[in-house]
């Protein structure tokens, strides 16, 4: 056998390959079913509400992407409520009314959300103090200047042995 | 003093881990559960044929002035066929319970009531989710209590046991107007 040990450019490039080619999969929609749309702004707001709900079997997964049957329903059901002339607000309406915000991947900012739109923040903003204090600490420690007496000091004492 | 600090915050860490992981564990607690939107407000209608006639509607309204459940179930999910001796159980008590079936061929529907008994007083049939997703159900089983006034009390998500009747179920059953209407239940027996 031959293996040849690939160099660090190259590795480098897979490595980046790989990484787009990740990305761009994100942007394919899975798509299970076909409807017909009576124009447009009807499959727009189709597409938006999908990408937006959220499968609440596969929980980390909005309608467009999964194939859960409860999904495959909730697409159905959104399609025939803007059959009816429902509005995108009316159907999110209805799902939040059953689901709860958590059938939304963007909820509104309430308190009971408070934490799940500023957590992080409020983690960031931790770790910024905490690094920003380990920081100063550090420096004023460099800082110190050693005045000549301590050098003297210290001369003594490393020619005393 | 800082060590002592990240110690500290480490085991307390460690500790709300091991709590919610032996909640967890026990049932008592299940991240993926979804509050129910539907506690204290009007229970939604049914209004889907019946399983085994088809020209009768299960309606909400005709279980007015009684205590009841509200089991959503399917022959595809295990946890439904385990919850069902218990079931069974409960209408021996004379608990009513309406059954909805849920994404399911009506054939195979009623096999398992054939072969397993039949727990509920009806038993709505819904293969395209129009009931299950008025109810907010996101998976099977699922049980709701809805009382003498129409209202939802109580909804548990996952099979119900004996622990789950006991904590969540068991005392809006134990109201006088529950008594008398098991009583008028057993006269009609």
């Amino acid at each position: 056998m031959n293996l040849v040990k690939p160099s660090a450019q190259k590795l480098f490039f897979i490595t980046a390959l790989s990484l787009l080619v990740t990305m761009f999969s994100f942007n394919a929609q899975a798509r299970f079913e076909t409807h017909d749309f009576a124009n447009e702004q009807m499959e727009e707001d189709y597409n938006t509400l999908v990408f937006e709900l959220r499968c609440l079997v596969c929980q980390n997964q909005n309608l467009a992407d999964s194939n859960a049957e409860l999904a495959q329903d909730m697409r159905l059901k959104v399609y025939k409520m803007l059959s009816e002339g429902s509005s995108k607000e009316e159907i999110v309406e209805y799902m939040v009314a059953r689901y709860g915000d958590f059938v939304m991947y963007r909820p509104p900012v309430k308190s009971s959300t408070f934490l799940l739109w500023f957590g992080p923040l409020i983690f960031f903003a931790i770790a910024g103090l905490v690094v920003f204090s380990y920081v100063r600490r550090q420096k004023t420690v460099a800082d110190k200047v050693v005045d000549e007496q301590q050098q003297k000091k210290a001369h003594s004492l490393l020619d005393d042995e | 003093m800082s060590r002592y600090v990240i110690l500290i915050s480490f085991f307390i860490m460690m500790g709300v881990f091991a709590v919610v992981l032996d909640r967890m564990g026990s049932g008592e607690y299940n991240p993926r559960d979804i509050p129910t939107e539907f506690i204290g407000k009007a229970a939604p209608g049914i209004n889907v044929p019946d399983l085994y006639d088809a020209s009768q509607i299960v309606k909400t309204e005709d279980m007015k002035g009684q205590v009841w459940l509200f089991n959503i179930w399917g022959t595809w999910c295990p946890e439904c066929w385990r919850e069902h001796a218990f079931l069974l159980e409960l209408r021996k008590m004379g608990v009513p319970i309406v059954g909805l079936n849920w994404r399911d061929e009506a054939a195979e529907a009623k096999s398992m009531i054939t072969k397993m008994g039949n727990p509920f007083i009806k038993i709505g049939f819904d293969p395209d989710s129009s009931v299950a997703m008025d109810w907010g159900v996101y998976g099977a089983p699922e049980t709701f209590l809805i009382d003498a006034q129409g209202m939802v009390v109580a909804k548990h998500a996952g099979g119900i046991t004996p622990q789950v009747w006991r904590e969540k179920f068991k005392k809006h059953f134990e109201s006088p107007a529950f008594s008398s209407q098991q009583n008028t239940a057993q006269e009609s027996l």
